[in-house]
């Protein structure tokens, strides 16, 4: 495919032009639709006269067929392929459904020990679940396993042909010597099917004796009564005239090449005959091109337009910036955020870097907290990836652990200011309710030859300093504020305390007992009410030993977004 | 002058004061005669050398000590030689294992078996142990070793480096080293050592001592004193340089705190069919609790799902059965694109309607990959778009080299790539002044018409965009190898201490 198109760009050879033949009679596949439905509704065919197989040619001609099972196909949920080898088979074709028990046939040889063996659908399923050589098929069994039905090709005497999406039959094997190829593709997907079915031939038809000629295949989809619904000629070999502006194409990349000159890149590209037409409004001028079955990707006419930018070459494009007359602007809460990590780091603290997915044990189980409602994945390829954090501390915690060889003498500190995601089912974002919502967060830690509750209690209040919330009344009228009290700068209407926090809190369990804190904010947007916006203490005993750390240890965590 | 001196420095200056040429010949023997701790001696002199009090030359030695067992290979032979001799006189029939043990002992069996069959003096035959050489055949190297050692006084030069090594890994010899000096006058000697000042303080102010006072030499090559104070992240000194860097360039920050986001944000609105492979499992973290989007903005859903199914706006859609069970489900965001996609949806639908706007982000995404040294199931992704009317890929070009120049990377190469949802796309490729190499630097694109048409923006309305992941940059800025040491509880607190500030403007000034 490759080398053609390479061929085609240098001019050393004309695009391809697939034609579909016209048989004298044309082989049919009859789609028993009722029972289909209820599993795999479509079937698209084709059939290659005089293909010659070298081994290269054969080789390529499975490896295409895999490629596509693993893409376009999805592991074959969409589409899968099924070749057979047309002179040991014989028409009209049927697509039908059956019971598991009621189908038998002699699939391709999968394990040494079953090769010319029948299997019933059900037998043979079991088979391949469980056979040790049989791996590379397994994964598709799901598809179909709890089916009432399963999709069957057959041929004019009932044989099974395939057993779609597994396996084929063994009688219709290719081989090197098959010349003449019957393809069908199932699918859930038609215009899957249609792209699969299309890719197949128009890569292969090439080696034909007649290169590029296609033998189409009419599919009937019949009903229950034996009605004809539906009648298709397949492959659909689908070739569109797609137009595009020549303005458009020049406005959209930024270039300025003529008509001529485009239609002539397109040629080049296998987007040819190219011609150009007068547009809907009588005066613009449009480039019309002919899109091949290959090129399932050209939707829309940017698609064109893209492929003449790549023809003109991306780095041949003359550069410019935007006019567009904007401001910058920060998201305020990242703002706070940047300006509180530059204080806190002033104030002796290291900053850390945390992965936002933990265990169940790290985010509560370690902590001493009972398991309480987060966000859980479903599928993590990690298992230590079981929730979104609900909380910072076990990151820092974590990274205390992995720091041990560091010098705690003076004191080591960590700071983290980052999300947590806590449940919500009302959180509304552009009209979108997840049933989840982030919360910004700060999560300071001290650990030393002592607790340190005391600095990490002043950090609170710098903090609260900082983001000018001045003290209650009552809160700090013990200790002596000296004459620095006098320069504060807070809000109006902005205050905060602490308070000791009691046994029974759902916070508690993390702190040793009598040295956990709440933090209480009074502002505007609060009402006038005392609202808890973190808690800070001493790290219990049993919490440190869960992170194997080895010293004393204090914390806090502030959720930062009521103090915007 | 006070006179503060340790025991140590005390003794030394006055064994030293019976004449010029007084010396201490070995402070360990000197040491053990004057019942001084040698280590506390050893430290004195150097002290004392320091303000050049004594001069003092290393008598250091090393030598290797035979362990007990080595002492009695040396009078008894070794063990494999031991066990050789009892299966040679047990004749050609041999000896069982329990009977060679009871014989020559459960050690001595163990270690000269093992080495008979290694040295393949030795065979089995049936049950029992069968001797191939005879004694006479065979020389008792370890022996002849450790004979050598112990008759040049454990001296390193006795054997060969394998010999020891042998030797040492059969935990017969052991490395001993010895300190110690010979010391003598030096050219500021005094019996009484008069301790220099060794720095200025605040009594030396009041007093007016530092007028007399000496004080000690500085030392200009040892290092400087930590400074202390807190350290930032190196990853985020660099999200707050490329931040300033979007700002600059007149860029709006998008507000990307929402990790959890639905398919529909995610895929379906930037026009990625449901069919997709980036949305199967082993891409995507799907979540369990909460699993399903409760709420989207119908009318917005419904023109997505007409344009995946029939297309319109000039497109022919993917023709497919939309579903919406597959747009409901919940997800952990993969890119950021999720939250551009809501910022161009309210961009089209604000009051007064459209108005061109430049936007960035650097936030998290999450991936399900296998995590090696360069992925992480988490990373940050820088993310700069502009829509305006009838923008083009010149205009892209042009916003990505002015972006790029700005952290240093001048050269830049565009290659053609596919995305799901921008049409035309480009691969960033740009030459590193740090790696002296072409690497690829980013992903870029136009949003495809189907992904703009459906949130309402006008049709010549066009959006241009680049993405690159802030890891990358920040390893080659810091020089780190694996992206665990960046990004995760295993990062060494003393790397994020040691990281220069961030700044890019440095990088083509060669």
């Amino acid at each position: 495919g490759l080398s053609r198109s390479l061929k085609i760009f240098l001019g050393d050879m004309d695009a391809p032009v697939y034609q579909l033949t016209a048989p004298d009679k044309m082989e049919t596949m009859t789609v028993q639709q009722d029972a289909t439905s209820t599993v795999r509704p479509f079937v698209v065919c084709a059939i290659l006269r005089d293909v010659a197989f070298t081994p290269e040619r054969y080789a390529s001609f499975i490896d295409l067929q895999d490629q596509l099972h693993r893409n376009l196909c999805r592991q074959r949920t969409l589409v899968a392929i099924g070749t057979h080898d047309m002179d040991a088979v014989r028409g009209p074709f049927h697509y039908d459904a059956r019971c598991p028990d009621d189908i038998e046939f002699v699939p391709l040889k999968s394990s040494d020990d079953t090769a010319g063996q029948a299997f019933t659908g059900r037998t043979l399923l079991e088979h391949y679940e469980t056979h040790p050589d049989c791996k590379h098929l397994k994964p598709y069994v799901p598809i179909i396993k709890d089916s009432s039905l399963y999709p069957v090709v057959l041929d004019n005497e009932n044989v099974v042909l395939s057993l779609p999406p597994i396996i084929n039959g063994d009688r219709s094997k290719i081989t090197l010597d098959t010349k003449n190829v019957f393809i069908e593709c199932t699918a859930t997907d038609l215009t899957k099917a249609n792209i699969v079915l299309d890719t197949v031939v128009t890569m292969f038809s090439e080696y034909c004796s007649q290169p590029f000629h296609i033998e189409p295949v009419r599919v009937n989809y019949v009903d229950a009564a034996g009605t004809t619904t539906k009648s298709d000629v397949t492959p659909a070999l689908s070739t569109r005239r797609v137009q595009a502006g020549v303005d458009f194409i020049n406005s959209l990349i930024g270039i300025q090449e003529t008509a001529e000159r485009m239609v002539e890149l397109c040629n080049k590209i296998q987007l040819g005959p190219a011609t150009l037409e007068v547009g809907p409004d009588g005066r613009q001028q449009m480039l019309e091109v002919c899109v091949p079955p290959t090129r399932s990707d050209i939707l829309h006419p940017v698609d064109i337009a893209e492929d003449v930018g790549i023809a003109y070459g991306y780095n041949n494009i003359v550069k410019r910036v935007p006019h567009t007359n904007t401001v910058g602007g920060e998201q305020p809460l990242n703002k706070l955020g940047d300006l509180l990590r530059d204080e806190i780091g002033r104030a002796g603290y290291t900053e850390v870097l945390t992965h936002g997915l933990c265990s169940v044990r790290d985010n509560f189980t370690a902590l001493r907290k009972q398991i309480t409602a987060a966000v859980s994945l479903s599928n993590p390829a990690n298992v230590e990836y079981e929730v979104v954090r609900t909380t910072l501390l076990p990151g820092l915690l974590k990274t205390l652990q992995h720091n041990k060889s560091a010098s705690f003498t003076a004191g080591f500190k960590l700071f983290e200011i980052s999300d947590v995601v806590l449940p919500d089912d009302r959180h509304a974002i552009t009209g979108t309710v997840v049933g989840a919502r982030n919360e910004r967060r700060l999560c300071a830690v001290y650990a030393g030859p002592t607790s340190g509750f005391e600095v990490i209690h002043g950090l609170v209040d710098r903090v609260l300093t900082l983001t000018e919330v001045a003290p209650e009344e009552e809160y700090g009228s013990n200790s002596t504020k000296g004459d620095e009290e006098k320069f504060r700068v807070a809000r109006e209407g902005w205050c905060y305390t602490i308070r000791e926090l009691t046994a029974g809190d759902a916070d508690a369990g993390t702190y040793f007992p009598g040295r956990a804190a709440e933090i209480l904010l009074t502002s505007p947007s609060t009402g006038g009410e005392r609202v808890r916006i973190g808690t800070f203490g001493i790290l219990h005993p049993e919490v440190l030993s869960a992170f194997d750390v080895g010293y004393p240890a204090s914390c806090l965590e502030i959720n930062l977004e009521p103090l915007m | 002058p006070k006179a503060n001196m340790s025991a140590e420095e005390a003794a030394i200056l006055t064994h030293l004061s019976s004449g010029p040429d007084a010396v201490i010949e070995d402070t360990l023997t000197w040491s053990g005669q004057s019942k001084l701790d040698h280590k506390a001696v050893v430290g004195a002199v150097k002290s004392l050398q320091t303000d050049a009090y004594v001069t003092a030359s290393d008598l250091t030695k090393s030598y290797f000590d035979l362990s007990a067992e080595a002492k009695d290979i040396l009078a008894n032979g070794s063990q494999e030689i031991i066990v050789l001799g009892a299966l040679c006189e047990a004749g050609e029939a041999g000896i069982s294992m329990p009977d060679l043990q009871a014989k020559v002992g459960k050690n001595v069996c163990k270690i000269g078996m093992g080495n008979c069959m290694k040295n393949k003096w030795a065979k089995k035959d049936g049950g029992n142990l069968v001797a191939t050489k005879a004694l006479a055949d065979v020389s008792d190297e370890v022996q002849a070793h450790l004979k050598a050692l112990a008759d040049a006084g454990g001296s390193e030069s006795a054997v060969d480096a394998k010999t020891v090594q042998a030797l040492k890994r059969r935990k017969l010899i052991n490395l001993v080293t010895l300190k110690s000096y010979r010391v003598g006058r030096g050219e500021s000697y005094a019996p009484v050592r008069k301790k220099k000042a060794a720095d200025l303080t605040k009594e030396m102010l009041d007093s007016g001592a530092w007028k007399t006072t000496e004080f000690k030499q500085y030392n200009f090559q040892t290092l400087g004193e930590k400074v202390g104070g807190g350290y930032l992240h190196p990853l985020l000194k660099v999200r707050a340089e490329f931040r300033n860097i979007l700002l600059e360039m007149g860029f709006h920050e998008m507000p990307t705190n929402k990790w959890v986001e639905s398919s529909f944000w995610n895929f379906d609105s930037l026009f990625q069919p449901q069919s997709h492979p980036a949305r199967d499992a082993h891409d995507t973290f799907f979540i369990k609790e909460p699993s399903q989007t409760v709420s989207l903005p119908e009318d917005y859903y419904d023109r997505v799902k007409t344009m995946h199914e029939v297309g319109g706006s000039g497109s022919i859609g993917y023709r497919y059965d939309f579903k919406r069970e597959e747009t409901l489900k919940n997800l952990l965001r993969t890119h950021t694109t999720a939250v551009s996609s809501q910022m161009l949806y309210k961009l089209a639908n604000q009051e007064g309607g459209f108005k061109p706007a430049r936007y960035f982000s650097i936030d998290r995404v999450f991936r399900n990959e296998t995590m090696d040294a360069t992925h992480l199931c988490e990373f940050h992704q820088v993310e700069g778009l502009v829509a305006d009317y009838n923008l083009s890929l010149g205009d892209l070009i042009g916003t990505i080299e002015t972006f790029f120049k700005k952290i240093g990377i001048e050269k830049l190469r565009f290659k053609p790539a596919f995305n799901p949802y921008t049409e035309p796309s480009m691969e960033i490729f740009g030459y590193h002044p740090d790696l002296k190499q072409w690497t690829e630097i980013g992903n870029s694109g136009m949003f495809r018409p189907e992904m703009l048409a459906p949130m309402g923006l006008p049709e010549n309305v066009r959006v241009i965009a680049w993405g690159l992941s802030l890891e990358r940059p920040t390893m080659i800025k810091y020089r780190i190898k694996n992206i665990r040491d960046l990004f995760g509880h295993k990062v060494d607190m003393s790397r994020t201490r040691m990281a220069p500030v961030c700044r890019f403007d440095d990088l083509n000034t060669e």
